[in-house]
């Protein structure tokens, strides 16, 4: 770390002013007092024909209706999806970062490159490009009518799991890469020492490569979780309306029912659960960094 | 410097400073007077719409017309455009194309800029019917572009009988069951369900509320999707053999598909033209809707787009073979009538957009 | 065993590479329908050569791409550089350079709106813009500042020792120890500009929508092989100018 403020030898006072000054001013207008909004929004009432309405100050009310069973459920529906999506890019990720570890030097990027790549087209079309696969007449059904496993379409579009599938593939890559970092950086003579103490594979790999990776595993969770809790393309186009999650109920508010303080109420839930997941990620990252 | 940032971004957003780089000045006032005279060629106009709802070129045909250039702008549906314009001090629109409630809403915000029936002469164009429309009585701040029901499309040769009745819809024969979608917009999800109960489409009772609700959740099982866009071509596919539809998008071209308003009574939607208070571009927005209700004009754009117009010059000239392959757009104005006509519902559009959201949720 | 190892890799790229496969096959399918395949024809590259509105919601989408890396760019260097150097002892100032990286876009995207709407702004490329300068800021910040932890203080002490004013230090001496953290930052708020959409959905205007807006809206009434043939294009596109700069680190490397 470079900590030497006094060695700067002209008025330290201004070199601030000019390097701090026009980022942070920047993000004081365009994010905070955005934010501060939100908040301010959440105890006014809904215009009768959308807008604010500010002469109705009612703070509870829009806070109380979160706990609504409707909102609370549509809340942990949410956070159920995005969890399992998670899980399922957890699962299938950190093999892949793994056996691209173990891929020869120059084999390494062109394998990571692989993962990246699909990302640089449209995610809406890549998202629809599911559609096309899963729908009754799709590939996948004809595939397994062709064969005859099945004699019926399978309902696979619109339904939770398709909406589960839909997120996985937006956000598998942010699973991979920083497992892949993680798993990279494993000191190689950790491992060699392990080996050289009689230690078999398996047992290497969980008393050295898994410890050591684990905040990986923490970070590329967090990269996954949280744009799958706020998404609302996926569901709206996998899910076919039959999938609400919290990003669609924000979205609604604000366009459809034009009810922007229970809006802001509920993008500041999300927020909060999204700051308190970021903070117990940085406590674990900090005791499994201590190891 | 940190000052001259905040300066600098708070600049770039004020009306009138942006991109457009035309200084504002339009203030309430400015709509008292305009000018016949105006030289139109002057004027830019930009009008936005559904994608697909107007012919491709009559931009193109208006501009050499009248001489004012035009641009479109697409909408994918009223609520994106109404938070646009509502969100935007100047949202670089002049004409925006809304559904009747919508222009209410508009309209009750001080959004709009009063239609001066003076420079649409046009007006005696249109079906005096549309002028008492319970959205906007007279058309002070609207004027009607198209107008329709709601019904049921379906496929006469995989159905096997003749739909007559929302119920349908919402509670279906086995064949159907998993082949049917409904409209997906908030007002028309509701619709079938408000309709088979013998409510009204614009109910903010309770009680009501809570049957359709009961009603929209069993229904919700048996449904394929949602769908307000690609469900004629589902119903083409064989995808889907039933679905709620707007008269104007069933296919009825294709022989095997027919469209039928249902015995329990539907709607009568109205889509609207109005020209935003913000519009620099007032006399040439004006032109425009008087252009558009030309007798001529109009029955292009209802050949176009299989959409019936309130105009009935404009439906009188319209090609007979082609009231044929869509007898929705030969309903009469006064079996028309018949509908409801769907309206704005202020603070109970929030128990709408609940319910829509239980009933997906669910 | 190798093999084993190797089996979650291959299932991945099933995984990833199936719906991009789906959609190039369908982008020379001559048919409209995407469930048919009805001979082979490139017919929808010129239908979409064609296409005035995705053309505009090009370039609109890499206006808005070019001018939020810029801000981003400049901001974002000087916020890292001041948070090594000023605010080394701060926790808040960095948490919040971030912030916007892990803020949930619709969050973000809402806020803007209710804060553009209360100054009353108008709404257009502009608007976009700053929105996406947000989040461009908070990358561009994060990479640049890991880079400084790598450079070596004394450099720019020799160049203060050797009589070098602060401005002549930080242009001569910082930026370019720094340019390759710059570089990258700027790359990937550009990538990520290219194709954000649900920020962009709330701030545009109404006349100027950015192209995944433009897509966003045509995908309702169900994807026709003219945006296959789109996505097929960007596909490539990319492969390209990654294929590009593979070589160019190894020409630079090379030197």
């Amino acid at each position: 770390m470079a900590r030497r403020g006094k060695a700067a030898g002209g008025p330290p006072l201004r070199a601030r002013l000019v390097l701090l000054g026009p980022g942070l001013s920047y993000l004081a207008v365009l994010l905070l007092l955005p934010l501060a909004l939100l908040i301010g929004y959440t105890v006014f009432r809904r215009g009768r024909f959308g807008g604010i309405a500010y002469e109705d100050g009612s703070t509870g009310e829009n806070f109380a209706r979160i706990t609504d069973p409707l909102y609370a459920g549509v809340l942990t529906d949410s956070l159920r999806i995005a969890a399992v999506t998670t899980l399922l890019a957890l699962l299938l990720g950190y093999p892949t970062a793994y056996a691209i570890s173990r891929l020869p030097g120059r084999w390494r990027t062109v394998a990571l490159v692989l993962v990246v790549l699909p990302f640089w087209t449209n995610f809406l079309i890549r998202t629809y490009a599911w559609i096309v696969l899963l729908s009754s007449r799709g590939v996948v059904n004809s595939a397994l009518t062709g064969i005859g496993v099945i004699d019926r379409p399978l309902k696979l579009l619109y339904t939770e799991p398709a909406v589960v599938l839909g997120l996985l593939y937006a956000y598998l890559p942010l699973m991979v890469l920083p497992l892949y970092s993680a798993i990279e950086r494993v000191d190689p003579r950790l491992l060699e020492a392990s080996a050289d103490l009689g230690a078999r594979p398996a047992r290497t790999y969980l008393s050295v490569t898994l410890p050591h990776t684990l905040p990986g595993v923490l970070t590329g969770c967090v990269f996954v979780f949280v744009p799958s809790l706020g998404n609302f393309v996926v569901p709206e186009l996998l899910g076919g309306g039959h999938t609400v999650m919290v990003g669609n109920l924000i979205r609604d508010q604000f366009l459809n029912a034009r009810d922007w303080p229970f809006g802001s109420v509920l993008a500041l839930a999300l927020m909060a659960f999204l700051v308190l997941l970021l903070m117990a990620q940085a406590w674990a990252g900090r005791r499994l960094g201590g190891r | 410097m940190s000052v001259a940032a905040t300066a600098a971004v708070l600049a770039l957003l004020l009306p009138g400073c942006g991109a457009d780089g035309q200084p504002g000045g339009s203030g309430p006032a400015a709509s008292a007077s305009l000018d016949p005279e105006a030289d139109l060629r002057k004027q830019r106009l930009t009008v936005s719409n559904w994608d697909g709802y107007m012919p491709k070129d009559l931009p193109a045909r208006f501009e050499s017309a009248v001489g004012a250039p035009m641009t479109v702008a697409k909408h994918g549906t009223n609520e994106e455009i109404v938070a646009k314009l509502t969100a935007s001090a100047d949202s670089g629109i002049d004409v925006a194309f809304v559904s009747g409630q919508y222009a209410q809403a508009l309209a009750a915000q001080g959004l709009l800029e009063p239609i001066h029936h003076d420079l649409v002469p046009h007006l005696r164009n249109l079906d005096p019917l549309a002028a008492r429309l319970a959205h906007d009585k007279g058309n002070v701040y609207s004027v009607p572009y198209t107008w329709g029901t709601t019904g049921l499309c379906y496929r006469k040769d995989l159905l096997g009988y003749t739909p007559d009745s929302w119920n349908d819809l919402l509670k279906p024969r086995a064949a159907v069951k998993g082949r049917a979608t409904m409209l997906k917009t908030e007002r028309w999800l509701f619709l079938p369900a408000q309709k088979a109960l013998g409510y009204s489409v614009n109910t903010t009772d309770e009680q009501q509320l809570a049957r359709v609700k009961e009603l929209l959740l069993t229904a919700k099982d048996d449904l394929l999707a949602y769908d307000d866009t690609t469900f004629g071509d589902r119903l083409g596919s064989g995808e889907a053999v039933l679905a709620e539809a707007w008269d104007g998008w069933c296919p009825t071209d294709d022989k095997r598909i027919g469209f039928v308003v249902p015995k329990e009574g539907s709607d009568l939607w109205t889509d609207t033209m109005v020209i935003l208070k913000s519009s620099k571009n007032k006399e040439a927005a004006h032109a425009f809707i008087d252009y558009v209700l030309d007798a001529k004009v109009h029955s292009w754009v209802a050949s176009n787009i299989f959409y019936k117009v309130p105009n009935t010059a404009a439906m009188a000239e319209l090609d007979p073979a082609l009231l044929k392959s869509y007898p929705a757009l030969a309903m009469a104005p006064e079996q028309l009538l018949k509908g409801e006509s769907v309206v704005d519902l202020g603070d109970a559009a929030t128990a709408y957009t609940r319910i829509v959201t239980e009933v997906t949720a669910g | 065993m190798r093999r084993a190892t190797l089996l979650p890799l291959w299932l991945t790229y099933a995984f990833l590479y199936t719906p991009v496969v789906v959609l190039v096959v369908m982008s020379f399918n001559r048919s409209a329908s995407p469930y048919e395949w009805s001979g082979f024809s490139t017919a929808w590259y010129g239908t979409l050569a064609g296409d005035d509105e995705i053309l505009r919601g090009l370039a609109n989408t890499l206006i808005v791409a070019a001018g939020a890396t810029a801000l981003s760019t400049v901001l974002g260097t000087l916020l890292a550089v001041g948070l090594a150097r000023h605010a080394s002892g701060s926790r808040l100032l960095p948490a919040l350079s971030v912030l916007p990286a892990v803020l949930p876009d619709i969050v973000l995207a809402i806020g803007l709106l209710a804060f553009y709407s209360l100054v009353s702004a108008t709404l257009g490329l502009h608007s976009v813009l700053l929105a996406h300068t947000v989040f461009g800021l908070a990358f561009v910040t994060a990479v640049v500042r890991t880079r400084i932890a790598h450079v070596d203080p004394s450099l720019e002490e020799a160049s203060r020792d050797l009589g070098a004013n602060e401005v002549t230090t930080f242009l001569r001496i910082t930026l370019p120890t720094l340019a390759p953290g710059i570089v990258a930052g700027a790359l990937l708020t550009f990538t990520l500009s290219l194709d954000e959409f649900v920020i962009a959905f709330f701030t545009a205007g109404p006349k100027d929508p950015t192209l995944p807006i433009v897509i966003y809206s045509m995908i309702r009434f169900g994807v026709t092989p003219e945006i296959n043939a789109l996505a097929t294009l960007l596909l490539a596109v990319s492969f390209t100018v990654v294929i590009a700069a593979q070589r160019v680190s190894r020409l630079t490397e090379a030197l």
